[in-house]
């Protein structure tokens, strides 16, 4: 029972750092990224490869997957992003949609679509008892993790001068910019630092939620439950969101499997009639 | 249509005719879909695919092109009416036509529950529950294999010859010729809905809904009104598919389906039910080439279509409609010259 719970908060905390990076484009910057999974997928690729083909230690792939997806976000952001900032949300999802169609096809082409797997140092494998709970090293680890950098993000989104800065670049940019904000800087520090995060996601989940080509389909859905249940204005939302989806997830799987994703689909339709701004938002939202 | 003298209104009056008048292009367009049929008989299976595409994306156009409501999930209509089809044929009646209204009017009381979930909420709640929607549907297919066959798909349809009267042969010429029949029964019946009163008032939620509100147009009652419409249409087209092939896959449900027929509008322009049939016509031609190309990533190629229509601006893409005589963007760029040389004479 604990044991559940305990890989639920894990899982959970997985999903809150790759979904986070789209509760920020999503929620602050107001663009319908369907795409944020493909920069998930790209981490746990870049993991892939260069755990099994040139045999780096884990440790070093995590910051790895972190810089290239974040500099992938950069250079998209540069190139594509920025122009539909402004335009109707069905321009952005259709944009992209069919980035996730490039990524899934790209990726089956580049490394097949059998499902991959990665080794994780020994001394994160296995699980010890403690206090009568089974706990996974592993999961452990990804909690640890997780929650730094959650702490992190909260901190540096309320208390620092970059925090302030997005915040009120993303409240009213003309304004922003009129008081000497970079607001296209602003925007792409951040976009770039969403999709890193959602690329280090994506390569510590590579053990836990399984890596094939489908993955930004398959979790696309978990993603938008995330930041739409728990409310953009804040990353505590979001948070609680995520942690309540992991848990009710795997204790779903676990003790009434035959009724599979549908309690979570259902649950978000009903939040979503209940609360259309999500269940932890301040101010009604935009 | 109206037809009280009041001046404003036998003014809106005209304009309702006027849009509603028979274009060639239109006739065109009819006879040239029926002349396949002698035309290319070797090619009936892909003509039934691109009809059953087109009255998915007619259906889709209705909300979306006229309603402005963002749906990912319309193939949650598709994939019931399919199945309802299947299940109908399989247990109950075999004959088609029966099995069409049969599967319209499951998915359209669907269509009518789950309208209310589309009145709330901004663009990503709706993009979300529509979503939503379909992936339970799909769920719940997975879930009941011992009704719908789960993940191996629904066989052992039978389909009878359609009124008792039209085998369906091995070419798939009966299928096409009935897919055509009820494409264009739909595009007529859509036809007449987009241009009555009620079909300008949709517009006008569509361009602003608080505005359309304050006018005395409550977009709720309209908005659920042309989902339902649109999901027994929807509905309708998944039983085509059904009936023309013998088989439901869970296919009919997923993901990309929603996502294809988006494309499909896309391509052919959102908002004259036109652009559903011509977007239905280029997206399955390219679709096939590129599988031809290179089979199993033809899905890049799509994808990379979509970012090239985005970033070049959908408007700017489906322009070429200006130049279809008689059309609505053509009327509006010649009055607009006329405007301008009226106003170059008085100068």
């Amino acid at each position: 029972m604990l044991t559940i719970l305990f890989d639920g908060i894990a899982y959970g905390m997985l999903l809150f750092i790759l979904a986070c990076g789209l509760s920020i484009t999503l929620g602050l910057m107001n663009f319908v990224n369907l795409a944020h999974g493909a920069f998930a997928m790209a981490g746990g690729y870049i993991t892939v490869i260069m755990m099994n083909r040139y045999g780096i230690s884990f440790y070093w792939c995590l910051p790895a997957a972190f810089l290239v997806t974040a500099l992938a976000g950069a250079v998209l952001e540069r190139t594509l992003y920025r122009h539909l900032y402004g335009s109707p949300h069905l321009d952005q999802v259709l944009f992209s949609i069919g980035l996730v169609f490039m990524s899934i096809a790209a990726i089956d082409y580049l490394m097949g679509g059998q499902q991959q797997l990665i080794n994780l140092p020994p001394e994160l494998r296995g699980r010890f008892e403690f206090l009568g709970v089974g706990i996974g090293r592993y999961r452990l680890f990804v909690i640890i993790i997780c929650a730094i950098l959650a702490v992190a993000l909260q901190l540096a989104l309320t208390r620092t001068r970059f925090g302030s800065q997005l915040r009120a670049a993303v409240d009213d940019g003309r304004v922003a910019r009129g008081l000497g904000i970079n607001v296209s800087l602003i925007f792409v520090a951040t976009f770039a630092f969403g999709s890193g995060l959602g690329g280090l996601g994506g390569a510590l989940g590579a053990d836990l939620l399984g890596l094939d080509p489908n993955f930004p389909l398959k979790f696309l859905i978990y993603f938008m439950i995330v930041v739409t249940v728990g409310g953009t204005s804040s990353i505590s939302g979001p948070f609680i969101a995520a942690l309540l989806l992991g848990i009710a997830d795997v204790a779903g799987k676990y003790y009434v499997p035959q009724l599979g994703a549908f309690i979570i689909y259902a649950v978000m339709i009903l939040v979503l009639i209940l609360r259309p701004h999500g269940l932890f938002s301040r101010e009604g939202g935009r | 249509m109206s037809g009280e003298p009041a001046a404003p209104s036998g003014q809106a009056a005209a304009l309702l005719r006027r849009a509603e008048r028979w274009q060639l292009w239109e006739i065109a367009l009819w006879i040239i879909a029926v002349a396949m049929i002698f035309v290319m008989p070797s090619h009936m299976l892909i003509l039934t695919e691109i009809a059953i595409l087109a009255l998915l994306a007619v259906s889709l156009d209705l909300i979306l092109g006229y309603a402005g409501i963002v749906s990912l999930g319309h193939a949650a209509f598709f994939g019931l009416g399919a199945y309802s089809a299947g299940l109908f044929a399989k247990f109950a009646i075999t004959e088609p036509v029966t099995g069409l209204l049969f599967a319209g009017a499951v998915s359209g009381v669907f269509g009518l529950a789950t309208s209310f979930l589309v009145l709330r909420g901004s663009d990503l709640t709706r993009l979300m529950t529509t979503f939503g929607v379909a992936m339970l549907l799909a769920e719940v297919v997975n879930q009941t294999g011992w009704l719908t066959g789960g993940a191996d798909g629904l066989s052992g349809v039978t389909v009878t010859p359609i009124l008792g009267l039209f085998e369906f042969d091995l070419w798939g010429r009966t299928g096409y010729i009935y897919s055509l029949i009820v494409l264009m029964a739909v595009v007529f019946i859509s036809r007449r809905i987009v241009n009555s009163p009620y079909g300008l008032s949709l517009k006008a939620i569509k361009r602003n809904p608080t505005r359309a509100a304050m006018l005395g147009i409550s977009p709720n009652r309209r908005i659920v009104v042309i989902y339902t419409i649109a999901a027994v249409f929807a509905g309708m087209a998944g039983a085509l598919l059904t009936q023309t092939t013998s088989f439901v896959s869970p296919d009919a449900l997923a993901f990309h389906r929603s996502a294809d027929v988006l494309l499909v509008l896309v391509i052919g322009g959102a908002g004259y039910l036109y652009g559903g049939i011509l977007g239905a016509v280029i997206f399955t031609i390219l679709r096939d080439w590129l599988s031809v190309i290179t089979p199993q990533y033809w899905m890049f190629w799509i994808g990379l279509i979509l970012i090239v229509i985005v970033m070049v601006g959908r408007e700017r893409v489906t322009r070429w409609q200006a130049l279809l005589p008689g059309s609505a963007a053509n009327r509006e760029a010649k009055a607009r010259a006329a405007a301008l040389a009226a106003a170059r004479d008085a100068a």
